[in-house]
């Protein structure tokens, strides 16, 4: 048993069999699928010198795509904060009618395919769509500019703040907001003196899930974003556009940009969970 | 203790309209309902309705004509494979990588369960990218492969190994925190009674897990039949050969064929209202079953 006996230097008696295949088993897998072909990544760029890395990743064009995905992206969090907490809150404290299918649906960018809500959107927000043909006259235009990318970032981001908001907002306890209201705090005094702060984690947490995701999105933008170069291009769309190219080493090279944030976020995620669990004293 | 007579329960907004402390004054509830359900509306409700309305716009024939053409009949199926082979893959991982994790103490263990979420957190694109780095023509197999014939990228196996690759934590991180919340005394117990360990699993463990298991699995089949990005890198858009429904979708859209696109895209849209139907009867199911035991 090396796996077993590696992973596990105190080996305290045990009585469930099993571990030795389960963990191997896991490991194999995840190497095999997972971590391996990740690695190819980081070996295929190595080819490049540094020099070469650093004028593929800080082209004009490139750095282009960073602005738009990060910034669309960051607007996109941030509106699903807002909006994500009220309806959290809405879901959680008021009683309406179709409460619980508008429960059910607001999982459903995790449910449809990013292709269709992809072309929904756009159908929406084109010139001649319902919403578009609202905007129209205003003089804003939504599909095929960066607003129609910060649209398709805000759909596909719904759910995180919803659901990582959600059940700490079911398990508070009444009793901290009646104390607040017998020592004189107005509604909006308790809100932000007393529910906030145990809020907080949670929307940190579901705010930079949104972010993360929204960066690495592919299928809901491309539709609406009408992929002008230096405008409305996303950079997994030039990834995707340096790859067809047959610009492998250029495709990788930003790869690794974005691998990286990835690996960052991953990391803020953890420590933003980590602390959510301490401050509300429930596990995940 | 509050003094007041109608106890709700929890999950029921009531017992927080009820009590003065924990309510809002009605302008300021109705400013965050309207909020709240216009950002509903417009983000979530309408482009579900535009599908539907943009499928039938031309009518039924079209509708019917649209997804009875032997590409698209084609790409269904293509979608039913890559889903039969890489949900029950993930499935079996799944269930190894949670008994290990949630059964057991070792070391680094954290860090493995980072690791399976890591898939979540990588863009589909890049997904798609490490297979073509792997097994295209200038990757590192490539030319073997070539030369033994055999096709990876540009093909089905490309297609099922990048939708494996996204949906590897789905069934694993719906067990994980189940089990772990579980415990392993009545394993334990089974297994000091004799049975072995095969059979405390079967008679034990799967029975208290078999919700948390099936919404994984339903959650991991929605994301294998609808994955676009990573599926786009590797399949080569091969009408009637790799095409996958997102992928056919894309391909009729732009053709400017948006009728028989939507039409394509409401079978889809149709698998996520029955995916989200069956998650929340799953969670009223586990709800009720938790009140019971209480």
């Amino acid at each position: 048993m090396g796996v077993a006996t590696f992973f596990n230097p105190t080996r305290q008696t045990r009585v469930l069999p099993g571990f030795g295949l389960a963990l191997g088993y896991t490991l194999v897998y995840l190497s095999l699928i997972v971590l391996i072909p990740l690695s190819a990544v980081f070996i295929k760029t190595a080819t490049l010198s540094w020099g070469e890395f650093w004028a593929i990743i800080s082209s004009p064009r490139v750095v282009a795509t960073y602005k738009l995905s990060f910034g669309a992206s960051l607007l996109a969090a941030a509106i699903n904060t807002v909006f994500g907490l009220m309806l959290a809150w809405a879901l959680v404290r008021y009683s309406f009618p179709g409460k619980r299918l508008i429960d059910a649906l607001v999982d459903l960018p995790f449910a449809l395919p990013t292709a269709v809500a992809g072309i929904a959107l756009t159908a929406l927000y084109a010139g001649n769509g319902w919403i578009g043909s609202l905007l129209a006259p205003l003089g804003i235009k939504v599909a095929f500019t960066p607003l129609g990318v910060l649209v398709a970032l805000v759909f596909i981001g719904v759910p995180f703040v919803v659901r990582t908001v959600q059940p700490i907002l079911e398990d508070l306890e009444t009793e901290l907001e009646e104390a607040a209201a017998s020592l004189g705090a107005n509604r909006l005094q308790t809100f932000t003196k007393v529910l906030l702060p145990t809020l907080l984690p949670a929307l940190l947490t579901g705010f930079a899930l949104a972010f993360a995701r929204a960066v690495g999105e592919y299928g809901s933008v491309i539709f609406i974003a009408g992929n002008i170069p230096m405008v409305s291009e996303i950079t997994p769309l030039i990834i995707i556009t340096k790859l067809e190219q047959y610009d492998y080493a250029g495709a990788t090279a930003v790869a690794v940009v974005m691998l990286v944030f990835s690996f960052l976020m991953l990391l803020a995620i953890n420590l933003l969970q980590a602390w959510s669990a301490k401050r509300t004293g429930r596990n995940r | 203790m509050a003094a007041v007579g109608i106890v709700y329960g929890r999950g029921d907004a009531r017992r927080y309209e009820t009590n003065p402390a924990t309510r809002e004054t009605d302008w300021v509830k109705w400013l965050i309902l309207t909020a709240a359900l216009s950002f509903f509306l417009l983000f979530l409700l309408m482009p579900l309705i535009a599908v539907f309305t943009e499928a039938l716009r031309k009518g039924w024939l079209t509708y019917l004509t649209a997804i009875t053409d032997p590409d698209a009949l084609s790409s269904v199926r293509l979608t039913l494979l890559v889903a039969a082979i890489s949900v029950p893959l993930n499935l079996v991982f799944g269930v190894a990588a949670a008994w290990a994790i949630a059964k057991f103490e070792f070391r680094g263990k954290r860090f493995l369960t980072t690791l399976i979420d890591l898939p979540f957190s990588v863009s589909p694109v890049i997904a798609g990218l490490i297979f073509v780095l792997l097994f295209g023509a200038h990757g590192w197999f490539g030319a073997w492969l070539f030369e033994h014939d055999i096709k990876i990228i540009f093909a089905v196996p490309g297609i099922v190994l990048a939708t494996v690759f996204i949906t590897v934590p789905f069934v694993a991180r719906e067990l994980i925190p189940l089990m772990e919340a579980q415990g392993r005394e009545e394993e334990e117990a089974a297994v000091v009674l004799g049975a072995s360990g095969f059979q405390a699993f079967w008679r034990v463990t799967l029975p208290n897990i078999k919700w948390g298991l099936l919404y994984g699995v339903i959650l991991c089949n929605a994301r294998a039949m609808g994955e676009f990005g990573a599926v786009s890198v590797v399949s080569g858009h091969i009408r009637g050969q790799t095409n996958t429904m997102p992928l056919h979708v894309e391909i009729l859209y732009n053709e400017y064929n948006f009728a028989a696109a939507f039409a394509v895209a409401s079978l889809l849209a149709l698998l996520a209202l029955v995916t989200l139907a069956l998650k929340t009867f799953i969670e009223w199911k586990v709800e009720r079953g938790m009140r019971d035991t209480v």
